[in-house]
This record gives C-alpha cells, sequence and structure tokens, in this order.
C-alpha cells in the first residue's frame, strides 16, 4: 500500500507493507539512518523520532499510521548548514561516547523543550527514562539539555 | 646509578580538555555503523537457534525453507566444520552436533528480504534428543555432565591449564609464599562466600555484520568490532584462508564493552556468503538474539585471610569459580587475570589462589569491561570490609595499613616501582571526597538510614606478551597530517585523544590532524585489539615513535638544504627552523613532500612517519605457581559511596558515587571524566539490579530490557565525584595508561560496604536487592 507523509518539511509517498514500522520505513525506504534500532520493542528509546509534536518509538509505529502525519527526525534538525541548538548544547557538552543513543536522545529533548522551554531536573528525568544511554552515565545529558534550553530562550 | 626520568615530549594540548572530534558527526545522526550500511542488491540473513539448553541434534531438516521463494542460501553446521577463539578454540561457527546453550545457532539463511529469511528459519526443521543440563559451575566441576566431551583435542595457547573431567577449561594458580606458615602466623582468620550472576553488556547497538565474498577469492566483512585485525585473524583461521584474502572494515562501534572483542557472530554470514558469492549480505541480531551472543561470567568466590591484629594481612586463601557458560574462548583469559590480581592493590606476602574457568549450559562468558576484575574485587574487598569488622578497624585504615607500595611485591612476583601507582593516594582522595571522617548525617523522623563505602581496585590490561601496535602519520601536500592508529572508537573517546597527542608529538595543532575512519585492514597498520584499557599506553609509545621518525625525514631533508645537522633542528607548528637561529627556517609545505630547488631539482619525497610497539619485558606466567611478567603496567584506583536505605522495604537510594584513579597522565579530562562518570553507572548496575537469569532447566528469563534492566536517567546518583592521581608512567613517553575499564571495578563492594555503615548487615551476593537487604536485617534481627 501506499502511504504520504511529511517527513522534515517534504512530502513523501511510500510503497509500505502494512506490517512494516515506521522505523523501517525511514532507514530502509528514506534511508534516514538517523533513528536506530536498540531494541524493536519499545523499550531503549534509540528510535526516536517526533510524531505529529509528540516524541515516539518508531519501532512502534505501524507505516499505515503514518499516512498525513507529520514525522520529524534527527536529519531535519540542521538548517542549511547551521547545527540546532539542541545539537549544539550536545556538542559542547560532549553528551554522547558512542553515540547510537543520541539522535534519540536529541529528538527526545526537542519534544520536551517544545512544551517545557525550561524545564526542571525532575521533568528531563521523567521525559528522557525511556531512552537508554550505555556509555556516558547520563550526567553530560543534564548538562546538555540544560544548556539546550537555555539556548533556545528558556529563562534561565 | 642516578636516575631521574624527564618525558621527551613538550605537553602543550595534552592534558587540557579538547571537545570530541567525533561530535559533529554524532548529534547529526551521520555517524555510520554497520546498521546503517546498506549496498545494492544486498541480501538479509536470519538465524535458527537452539530452543533447548543441551542436547544432540538427530536431525535438521531444511527443505521447507529451500522451497520458499526469495531464500538464496542456508548453512548448517555441517558446511561449516570450523570452530573458533581467540585462546581456546572451543566455538563453532554454527553447531553441527549439539547444543549447549538456548539460543545456540544451528543453522542460518540469507533471503532477498528479512522478512523471507526470518520465514525461512521457522520452516527449518530440528530434532533434539535433550541431555541433562548443569547450571551451577560447583556442580559442573563434579564432571557427572560433560559439556566439551572433546576439550582434551581443541587447540589452545599453552598458557591455559584444561581440566577436561571437571569442565574446567583453565584452572590459574598463584602460589606465594607459605599459606601454612602465614595463617599459623596470623591472630585472626576471616573468611566468606561471595558471588556474581552473569551479567550483560547491553551496548545500544546490536551486533552486526556485512559480509561480501568475491569470486577470485576476497572475502570483504563489515563488522561491529572492537578487534578488526584479531577479527581478521580468526576469520582467516577457522576458514582456512591467507589472510591478505580477508579484508575487515570496522566503522564507529556503538558501544562494545568487551562484548564486541575477538569473533562473535561474523562467522555465520560468513558461511553464507561461501554460498552466495558475489552479494552482500547483512546479518543485524534483534536484542533478545544480542543478549544471547556473550555475557560476563557469574563468579562464585570463597576468600580465607589471615591477619595480625594491627590489621596487617599475612595470608589469604582464595578460591574463584567462574560460570563459563558454554563456551570459554575469550573468557579462559578472564579467569586468568582475576587469579592473577587477586588479592587487588594490597600486599600479600603468602598466597594461594584458585581460579577456575569452568563450563556450564549458560550463555557463553567471555570479555567484559574490567576483565574479571569487578568479580575478583567483588570477593576480596566484601571480606576486607568483614575482617575489619572482625578486628575492630576502619575498613579505609585496614585497606591504607596494607596497599601496594614501592619495593613491595604483587601476586605475580612482580615489584612495585615508583611509577607503577599510587593506590594509598587513591582512597585518601576518594575519602576526602565522601568526607569519609564525617558519619552520614541520618535524615531526622524517617525509617530511612544511611551510610557510607570505601574499596580499592587495580587492573593492567590481561593481553598476550606481544600485543602489538602500529602507527602511519602521512603528511600532505599542505603540511596536514592524516594519522592511521588502529583502535576502534566505540565511545571512549580515543579519536580525540590520540588526536592531542599526535599534534604535541609532532608539535603541530590538533586541527591539522585528521584521524583516519574506519579502521580498514587492508589499509591500516597492525593492531592487536581495541581492549584492556590499553591504547594510549601502546599506541602512544608508537606514536611516539612514528612522530620521531617523521620529524627526523623532515630533519634530514631540512639539514641538507640550510647545511645544519640534524640534531641543531627543531619543528614547530608551520616550520622546521635552526635552534640557535630561529630566523633561519623552511615552512614545513616546502619540505614534506620533497624539497624542490629554485632550478628544479629534488631531494627527499613524500614524509611518512611508522611507528610499531611491543609490550616491553612481559614474559609468561609460571603454569604451576602464576608467578612471572605477565603484567605490564597497572592503574590503581579507590571508589567510595553513600546510600540511603528504607528499613520497611530494603530499597535502596544512591546519594554518592565516587572515584579516584591513577592513570597517570589524563590526556583529555573531557572524555577520561567520560569513562569514568559512564564506568561508575555502568558499575552500579550490578551492584544494585543487574543480572542474567535462568530458570532451573537453565532458560533464560532475561532476553529483553523489560526484564533485564540496566541504569536510566532515573537511576543515576544525587553526586558524582571523581578525580585523578597523575603519577606519570615512565614505561609510555606519555606517562598515560588506561582508565576505560576500571571505574566499574569496585562500584559494588563499595555499595556493600556503605549499606554495612547504615546497617550493620554484611550482603554478599550481588546484585544488592531489596529482598536480600531486607533478609540480612531480618536474619540480624532474629540473630541478636
Amino acid at each position: 500500500m501506499k502511504i504520504t507523509f511529511t517527513v522534515n518539511n517534504e512530502n513523501v509517498e511510500v510503497d509500505v507493507k502494512p506490517n512494516e514500522t515506521l522505523l523501517d520505513v525511514l532507514r530502509e525506504k528514506l534511508y534516514l539512518t538517523g533513528a536506530k534500532e536498540g531494541c524493536g520493542n519499545g523499550e531503549c528509546g534509540a528510535c526516536t523520532v517526533i510524531y505529529n509534536g509528540r516524541p515516539v518509538n518508531s519501532c512502534l509505529v505501524l507505516a499505515p499510521e503514518a499516512e498525513g502525519a507529520v514525522i520529524e527526525t534527527v536529519e531535519g534538525l540542521t538548517k542549511g548548514n547551521n547545527l540546532h541548538p539542541i545539537q549544539e548544547a550536545f556538542l559542547e557538552t560532549n553528551a554522547f561516547q558512542c553515540g547510537y543513543c543520541t539522535p534519540g536522545f536529541i529528538m527526545s529533548t526537542k519534544a520536551m523543550l517544545e512544551k517545557v522551554p525550561n524545564p526542571t531536573k525532575e521533568v528531563i528525568v521523567e521525559r528522557l527514562a525511556g531512552n537508554l544511554c550505555r556509555c556516558t552515565g547520563y550526567t553530560v545529558i543534564l548538562d546538555a539539555v540544560k544548556l539546550a534550553a537555555q539556548k533556545m530562550g528558556g529563562a534561565e | 646509578m642516578k636516575y631521574k626520568y624527564q618525558s621527551p615530549i613538550k605537553f602543550q594540548y595534552v592534558g587540557k580538555p579538547m571537545n570530541r572530534v567525533d561530535g559533529v558527526e554524532k548529534v547529526t545522526g551521520h555517524a555510520k555503523y554497520v546498521t546503517d550500511m546498506f549496498f545494492p542488491n544486498m541480501l538479509y540473513a536470519a538465524v535458527k537457534r537452539s530452543p533447548i539448553p543441551h542436547g544432540i541434534i538427530k536431525k535438521i531438516d531444511t527443505s521447507k525453507a529451500e522451497a520458499l521463494a526469495g531464500v538464496r542460501a542456508i548453512v548448517t553446521g555441517k558446511d561449516v566444520p570450523y570452530r573458533q577463539g581467540i585462546y581456546l578454540v572451543d566455538r563453532p561457527i554454527i553447531t553441527p552436533d549439539r547444543v549447549r546453550y538456548v539460543g545456540e545457532p544451528v543453522a542460518a539463511v540469507a533471503a532477498d528480504t528479512l522478512e523471507i529469511a526470518r520465514r525461512a528459519v521457522e520452516l527449518i526443521e530440528v530434532e533434539y534428543e535433550e541431555l541433562p543440563t548443569v547450571q551451577d559451575p560447583r556442580e559442573s566441576m563434579k564432571g557427572e555432565v560433560l559439556i566439551h566431551p572433546d576439550l582434551a583435542n581443541y587447540e589452545r595457547l599453552p598458557i591455559y591449564n584444561i581440566e577436561p573431567e571437571k569442565n574446567v577449561f583453565h584452572h590459574h594458580k598463584t602460589r606465594k609464599g607459605d599459606v601454612t606458615k602465614g595463617f599459623e602466623e596470623a591472630d585472626v582468620i576471616v573468611e566468606g562466600d561471595y558471588s556474581l550472576p552473569q551479567m550483560y553488556h547491553a551496548p545500544l547497538e546490536p551486533h552486526a555484520a556485512i559480509s561480501y565474498w568475491e569470486h577470485d577469492g576476497k572475502l570483504t566483512v563489515w563488522s561491529s568490532a572492537q578487534s578488526p585485525f584479531t577479527l581478521r585473524n580468526l576469520i582467516a583461521y577457522a576458514f582456512k584462508l591467507p589472510r591478505h584474502k580477508v579484508r575487515v572494515i570496522a566503522p564507529y562501534v556503538g558501544g562494545g564493552f568487551g562484548g564486541k572483542a575477538g569473533i562473535n557472530m561474523e562467522g555465520i554470514v560468513i558461511a553464507l556468503s561461501e554460498k552466495v558469492k558475489g552479494r552482500h549480505i547483512k546479518l543485524v541480531y534483534t536484542r533478545e538474539e544480542d543478549i544471547s551472543t556473550v555475557v560476563r561470567q557469574g563468579m562464585f568466590a570463597h576468600i580465607k585471610t589471615g591477619v595480625k591484629k594491627d590489621g596487617t594481612i599475612v595470608a589469604m586463601e582464595a578460591t574463584l569459580i567462574f560460570d563459563g557458560g558454554a563456551y570459554a574462548e575469550y573468557g579462559t583469559n578472564v579467569v586468568r587475570a582475576a587469579g592473577y590480581t587477586l588479592p587487588g592493590p594490597y600486599y600479600v606476602p603468602n598466597l594461594k589462589t584458585d581460579s577456575y574457568g569452568v563450563y556450564t549450559n549458560h550463555f557463553l562468558g567471555g570479555a567484559f569491561r574490567g576483565f574479571g576484575h569487578g568479580e575478583l574485587h567483588w570477593a576480596t574487598e566484601r571480606n576486607l570490609d568483614e575482617v575489619a569488622q572482625t578486628l575492630g578497624i576502619d575498613p579505609l585504615e585496614l585497606r591504607l595499613k596494607n596497599v601496594l607500595k614501592p619495593g613491595l611485591t604483587n601476586s605475580m612476583g612482580q615489584t612495585i616501582h615508583h611509577d607503577t601507582g599510587n593506590v594509598e593516594a587513591c582512597l585518601k582522595r576518594a575519602a576526602e571526597l565522601i568526607e569519609y571522617d564525617k558519619k552520614s548525617e541520618q535524615p531526622e523522623n524517617s525509617r530511612k538510614v544511611r551510610g557510607k563505602g570505601i574499596a580499592g581496585l587495580v587492573k593492567a590490561p590481561a593481553m598476550p606478551t606481544n600485543a602489538g601496535s602500529a602507527v602511519i602519520i602521512k603528511f600532505h601536500e599542505d603540511a596536514t597530517v592524516t594519522l592511521q592508529a588502529s583502535i576502534q572508537e566505540i565511545g571512549q573517546g580515543f579519536n580525540t585523544a590520540v588526536t592531542q597527542m599526535a599534534a604535541d608529538a609532532l608539535h603541530i595543532s590538533p586541527d591539522k590532524i585528521h584521524f583516519v575512519m574506519p579502521v580498514d585492514t587492508d589499509v591500516n597498520p597492525y593492531e592487536w585489539q581495541t581492549v584492556a584499557s590499553r591504547a594510549l599506553w601502546t599506541v602512544g609509545n608508537a606514536l611516539y615513535r612514528a612522530a620521531e621518525d617523521a620529524l627526523n625525514q623532515i630533519k634530514n631533508i631540512a639539514s641538507q638544504v640550510l647545511g645544519v645537522a640534524p640534531y641543531n633542528l627543531e619543528v614547530e607548528d608551520d616550520r622546521v627552523y635552526v635552534k640557535y637561529r630561529p630566523e633561519k627556517y623552511i615552512l614545513l609545505k616546502d619540505i614534506v613532500m620533497g624539497y624542490t630547488y629554485p632550478d628544479g631539482h629534488s631531494i627527499g619525497g613524500p614524509v611518512i612517519g611508522r611507528g610499531s610497539f611491543t609490550p616491553e619485558m612481559l614474559t609468561n606466567l609460571d603454569l604451576e605457581t602464576g608467578q612471572g611478567n605477565a603484567a605490564a603496567e597497572w592503574t590503581f584506583g579507590a571508589q567510595a559511596a553513600e546510600v540511603e536505605i528504607d528499613l520497611d522495604t530494603g530499597e535502596l537510594k544512591m546519594l554518592q558515587l565516587v572515584g579516584v584513579f591513577d592513570a597517570g597522565t589524563i590526556i583529555n579530562p573531557i572524555t577520561a571524566g567520560g569513562q569514568v562518570v559512564g564506568g561508575m553507572i555502568q558499575g552500579m548496575g550490578p551492584a544494585l539490579f543487574e543480572g542474567v537469569k535462568y530458570n532451573d532447566k537453565g532458560y533464560p528469563l532475561t532476553v529483553s530490557f523489560t526484564d533485564y534492566k540496566i541504569p536510566t536517567i532515573a537511576d543515576i546518583p544525587d553526586e558524582i565525584k571523581y578525580d585523578f592521581v597523575q603519577t606519570f608512567e615512565e614505561s609510555s613517553p606519555f606517562g598515560a595508561k588506561g582508565v576505560g575499564e576500571h571505574p566499574m571495578i569496585s562500584v559494588p563492594p563499595a555499595i556493600a560496604s556503605a549499606i554495612y555503615d547504615a546497617l550493620g548487615v554484611n550482603v554478599d551476593e550481588l546484585p544488592l536487592t531489596a529482598d536480600r537487604i531486607l533478609k540480612a536485617l531480618e536474619k540480624k534481627k532474629n540473630d541478636n
């Protein structure tokens, strides 16, 4: 079946099978490989993308559910050759090691900051508890999110 | 002879914070991992696995799978009658006759799509004759169920002792001094049992490989691998190929922690390639498959320590029994390293250690960050706490009384030198950071109790005596440089640190240096492996030689042009100049491709620096006594913890974690700090809740992130503090050694020590769950 949706401000039409996931479509059909498959069960957050303004595990979204949706992936964050302030914040705080979970964390952060521009530590922890990182121990990710909030104009 | 060491390198960039060079690729999502690679006309692979923990394969019927449209190849163990293994060659690529754990590969399929491959796997029919299983390595040693009846015939390095009738794949022995005499001299003897379950690496990127076998015989494998060259070596060995016909390309690795060291699942997809030459085949493991690929070994330990009344240790006797799972291969050396490092960073004059690696019907135990040291320190540090309790001495004081110092010998009989590292300073600094001298402030009107604990640690790289590294430095026309050192970027920040080191070795700025990715065995110089916290030390040495080689070439050309002896020349930034007349110089860009005189004739040629290194003065250990020079350099450390425990629920909250490490020169405080914080949280997981679980028949129960929990952002302590002691390691011109593994080693004993401080109970089994804490409290109540 054919579905159409918006990804990173572009309209796309893709031929999909009903049992395929949005993650498969993004990675294997559109070659947007920033979102990673870490578990395939919605347990790790590495595949997080923004779906109609909400962060979702794209491995749990069936492709047909993307019909008409507005999807944002990490690839859509850079404007021209400029990094997004959240990307800058992760870069400046070195809030990554192997980098495999990083796109998921960045997209969860974006979805959070759009709703809560100046989150407390408790809110950050709650919103990011579904994203697993095995390398950093998370402290630098907390720093990155706080810096990103500042860069995006959240009061500090 | 008077001797005073002076580093030949002037540090300008080393030691300063520098942001990671791999940052932009990683925050944009552009960094490519094997899972992100696609090739035209690529096939997808899936694996048929054993549903039982132990049995004989009676029959495999692949006919229905073969009939499925889109299936291109099916392999079973009969197609690949080869075994693999880095130290002990005990593991079939695909088992032909016998399964030894749930999840063991028995067949594999390559098909046009992953969906077809998975459907074909379901259509493969396998008949088994079930065999009795063995779960507990202590039971396994009775030899009633033999897991590897052919063990005696397997190839292995001669540094390992097998005991085939007891399922033992390695028995390490340390015999130092006279323990009988030592215990006779002791005023007090304290003994106990300490254990921990298997643990899963849980990298966010699962194991993944793509294989391509050309009709001309050349095999190329892209793999998420920590050890591209060792992988090439093991592939070539198993498939009986010449090394130059095997090419391994390893892009960014999405987390390794030891689980991607050596060879893992690559052989399966290569076996499929052998049948479908000329097409790429991709195999990416699911999370469930990844958990059943390799884990950290479980352990049961018994430690007996004899001390004088004042706390001086006079003797120790230790038995470590490792749950090595169904195959040992890499795990043989974990058992050995734990055996030879015991008793940790303390001086014990009379020591007897027996460390056994034992087969069971569990997942196979391999390399894991810490390489046996998290396990051994759990046992020894707990036992020392119990010694301190018996003597009524403070646990820190007991440790400080017995630390290794220059002039003393360690378990292998190696002498500690002034540059070996300073565990005493680490312990004291950790105590300072956690304010060990002040008791925890107890919350008022609460059923919650707080406590503090401390533990020491030490680890050397566990590597063969000839684990070499090589580095190539190529100058370009504009005097910028590419650097090839074949350590994998697995998240640790090597690319950044080595760029800083190269800048100082070459006297040019880091922005003129590009570190070459990915590691490609056809193009890169040799490297043993990205393991053992050894890269800064071993590559540091090779890099220094490569830089000297390049600088000498530059000076030799400049010497001819300027008419000045090479030793009177210096390279700095963009030029080579006369030391005593700095205004006389040649720009590097005019010399690094060779120098051309005004009349056109040229001398020299493109500058390429080459450096090789192999660990110096190492020997194998004596198999009967464990004495010898097996460790090249040691990183010492200390860790401390403060916890709060709910007396009603047993729930534990982490208030503080502290780590202090003597890793010599810290090349980059940012990446070193990243290793420390990340490692401490990775060590907190097995301390508090991580562990692979099986039912009583050997069926695994923890094969997803729902059932196998790793720390989330909600689990981290309120405060994490760390520091470095920097004793210059003189066997490296940079004075640097590793700190990648150490931060996870003594987190569990530090937490257990804090629990005792809070509650007065010892919990000697990991993980330290609420249930175990409550049971210990109840026992204490009943005993009183």
